[in-house]
């Protein structure tokens, strides 16, 4: 067994999950501890001992199906065993074993919704439909057997449709089937497949990508307060208060033996957030919204922007509304951007952000930027926003396209760049983490 | 004194005997940390008894509790052990006079001047212990890596005395809201237990064990109210805890149903935002209202 582990543990650190010699020895002692005929206790056993995130622990959810199944197969392949087919399939009644299937997975176990998997095969087969691809496979089987999911509101008096969850797990019956068949034809097994980008991801709603910028934007906050007190070291910089020093020495006879420090209050963040919301980026301005959604959920001292061709400021719509699709629908209708010709103007913007907030703009603000830097080509005003970004302590630009065309075509993103602290491409939340990690490895500027 | 669990079933009945109902994963995990003698690190939400577990734990294998509650700037004097500067002095100014410096030097430094704090408590405790570690993500890195001698030798080094070994192994939980990622170090030193809002049965389960006297009827309905609050993007979804309270208000407050009369009273029990309420009123409100929900039950 213990070289089927390595192999597993080898299979795990191809898709990512970083397993170490000292996790593999966990994982022995802890097979050691728990009953080798439990699948169950089997795999979380090992998921206690490998996985060390709830990521991790779904791969390995994955892969464990996957390794086990196959390493089944091959030891078949091997002893050249092969399983008895279902006889009499000829004698099957379709409408039967449709409505067994259909009770099998409202309240059947695993083992007799297997079974039935099978004798669908078997019945299917017998129609001669095989296609070869196993993914068409189970698509039609169901549509044959007329299974439905339910929907999320559905009638309960309809008959025909069960539980997703359940249906899902009948499907992975069939696939795994038809799997096993395959591979009985062949003799060999298919090469294994890196997971998919859609395998990996956990299971979701579609509230999640708007969570997880919400998750991001809590640790950019942090980031914001406790900005570059590392790099100071904690107590360098500390003022001893001395009157508080006195009154504590009193405790140890007049000796001064605990240094009371002045509590250091972290510098509060204000923010200046300009959002391009023109038509060059409309795929990334969800996205962009919900940042700014996120944030304003954050930080209390935000002022944001929308900007097209004219700027506007939406402040006011973030800070009564909660729901995002009203937020987006309003700042869509009623936000009053001046959007006469649907073209962005970068540099007539910082003429009127520049007018707005010159007062207000000081060492202590951040100014953050999410746009393409497509100016269509119109006049950039470079030093005026040069003048935005020596006014303010930061000036950070997010861009949502690839690295690769920034400055072809209309953008004007070298103009820019050397203004800002930081340029960086992101339009997803993974690259929105990149930003949050690069942001807080700056030192402060008001600070040193 | 304390017992270990023999059988990942015992582990179950016992957690549950104490009023802890743990799933699969968590009766494992419960039983290899008494086995392998290894910290748990406990990831999951906020609410979903992270906590709860360890107390459990400490009930059902009668270990006393210790507690290190983290917070931001929590440092080794607040943490491990510190010595007693007051006391010290006394000792000094006392005999002053009569001993020289070196057995001066020798006395105060001595376990008598040590005060403990919780993790030199657990490893110096003589009976066995539950050494619960909560919230490790508000802390640091520098104090994660403080403790990973803890964590895989249980023992402390302290320079003067030498190095303090623990007489039993105490049964470390740490519990994490994954608010910051934690370093590989700590977490390679820890087994793994993510916990997450459990389902409608489980959930049930709990509720009718912490609010007995509760009709079943009503008990399934408040559940799945509260799923399908959960559901909803608020800013603090509710918490098991949140779910027993309310279940223990409707029975103080004789509710024979939960209707959208009811939720709107007491709806401050599970949401506790004032955005989150609203949207809670509207959404789920609205269904309870037509009476979608609890048509299967009454039917």
């Amino acid at each position: 067994m213990a070289p089927r582990l390595l192999e597993f543990a080898d299979e795990l650190r191809r898709e990512g999950v970083a397993v170490g010699t000292s996790e593999l020895l966990d994982a022995f002692e802890a097979l050691d501890a728990v009953s080798w005929s439990s699948r169950e206790d089997f795999r979380e056993a090992m998921g206690a001992t490998l996985a060390k995130s709830q990521e991790d622990r779904h791969v390995l959810d994955v892969l464990f199906e996957r390794f086990f199944f196959r390493a089944v197969e091959r030891e078949a392949i091997a002893q050249e065993l092969t399983e008895e087919r279902f006889q009499g399939a000829e004698d099957l009644d379709l409408d039967a074993l449709r409505e067994r299937i259909r009770e099998a997975i409202r309240a059947g176990t695993d083992g007799e919704m297997r079974d039935l998997a099978r004798l669908a095969i078997a019945a299917f087969g017998r129609q001669g439909e095989g296609s070869g691809v196993i993914g068409v496979d189970v698509q039609r089987i169901r549509r044959t057997l007329g299974l439905r999911g339910e929907r999320q509101q559905a009638e309960p008096g309809d008959p025909d449709s069960v539980p997703r969850e359940r249906l899902n797990e009948f499907e992975r019956h069939v696939r795994r089937e038809l799997e096993r068949q395959m591979i009985e034809r062949t003799q060999a097994l298919p090469p294994a497949k890196p997971l998919r980008e859609l395998d990996r991801a956990l299971p979701t709603n579609p509230a999640q990508d708007l969570s997880q910028v919400h998750r991001v934007v809590a640790q950019l906050k942090k980031r914001l307060a406790s900005h570059g007190r590392e790099h100071r070291g904690r107590h360098r910089s500390w003022q001893v208060d001395v009157r508080r020093t006195m009154r504590a020495s009193l405790q140890t006879g007049g000796v001064p033996l605990e240094l009371k420090y002045r509590p250091r209050r972290p510098r509060r963040p204000e923010l200046y957030v300009l959002c391009d919301v023109s038509t060059s980026v409309t795929s990334a301005s969800v996205f962009f919204l919900s940042v700014l959604h996120a944030l304003h959920d954050q930080f209390r001292k935000l002022r944001s922007f929308v900007f097209v061709e004219r700027i506007s400021e939406v402040t006011d719509v973030f800070e009564r509304e909660r729901s995002f699709e009203t937020v987006s629908r309003r700042i869509a209708t009623d936000a009053g951007v001046a959007d006469v010709s649907g073209y962005t103007d970068y540099g007539r913007v910082w003429l009127e952000f520049l007018e707005k907030v010159m007062d207000d703009l000081d060492p202590r603000s951040t100014v953050i930027v999410l746009g393409d830097a497509r100016t269509n080509g119109r006049e950039p005003h470079a030093p005026v926003f040069g003048h935005v970004a020596e006014r303010a302590g930061h000036t950070f630009w997010i861009n949502p396209e690839p690295r690769l065309y920034w400055n072809y075509g209309d953008s004007v993103m070298s103009s820019y760049e050397p203004y800002c602290d930081g340029v960086f491409e992101c339009w997803t939340t993974k690259q929105l983490e990149a930003f949050v990690n690069a942001i807080a490895e700056l030192r402060p500027a008001g600070g040193r | 004194m304390s017992r270990e669990f023999e059988t990942i079933e015992e582990a179950r009945s016992r957690l549950g005997e104490v009023g802890y109902l743990a799933d699969e994963p968590a009766a494992l995990v419960s039983f290899l940390a008494g086995r392998l003698g290894k910290p748990v690190l406990v990831e999951g939400p906020a609410g979903v008894g992270k906590t709860e577990l360890a107390k459990a734990l400490s009930r059902a294998g009668e270990r006393d509790l210790i507690r290190l509650q983290c917070y931001e700037g929590l440092d080794e004097a607040k943490a491990l052990y510190e010595w007693n500067y007051r006391k010290q002095l006394l000792r000094i100014q006392t005999e002053a006079h009569e001993a020289g410096w070196d057995q001066v030097r020798d006395d105060i430094f001595s376990e008598e001047f040590l005060l403990s704090r919780p993790l030199l408590t657990a490893i110096s405790e003589e009976r066995p212990v539950v050494l619960l570690i909560d919230e490790i993500d508000k802390t640091d890195q520098e104090f994660e890596a403080m403790l990973l001698e803890v964590l895989s030798e249980f023992q402390i080094s302290i320079p003067e005395l030498g190095v303090v070994e623990a007489r039993t192994r105490p049964l470390v939980v740490l519990t994490s809201n994954n608010s910051r990622e934690l370093t590989e170090a700590l977490k390679r030193r820890c087994l793994y237990l993510w916990l997450d809002y459990p389902s409608v049965e489980r959930e049930l389960e709990i509720v009718r064990l912490h609010a007995p006297e509760l009709d079943e009827r009503i008990a399934r309905k408040l559940v799945e109210v509260i799923h399908m609050v959960r559901a909803l993007d608020l800013k603090k979804p509710p918490s098991i805890a949140e779910s027993i309270d309310w279940a223990r208000a409707l029975l103080l407050l004789g509710a024979d149903d939960v209707d959208r009369a009811v939720l709107e009273r007491t709806m401050s029990i599970i949401v506790k935002h004032r955005t989150d309420l609203d949207l809670v009123a509207e959404r789920v409100g609205v269904k309870l209202g037509d009476g979608v929900l609890g048509q299967a039950q009454t039917s």
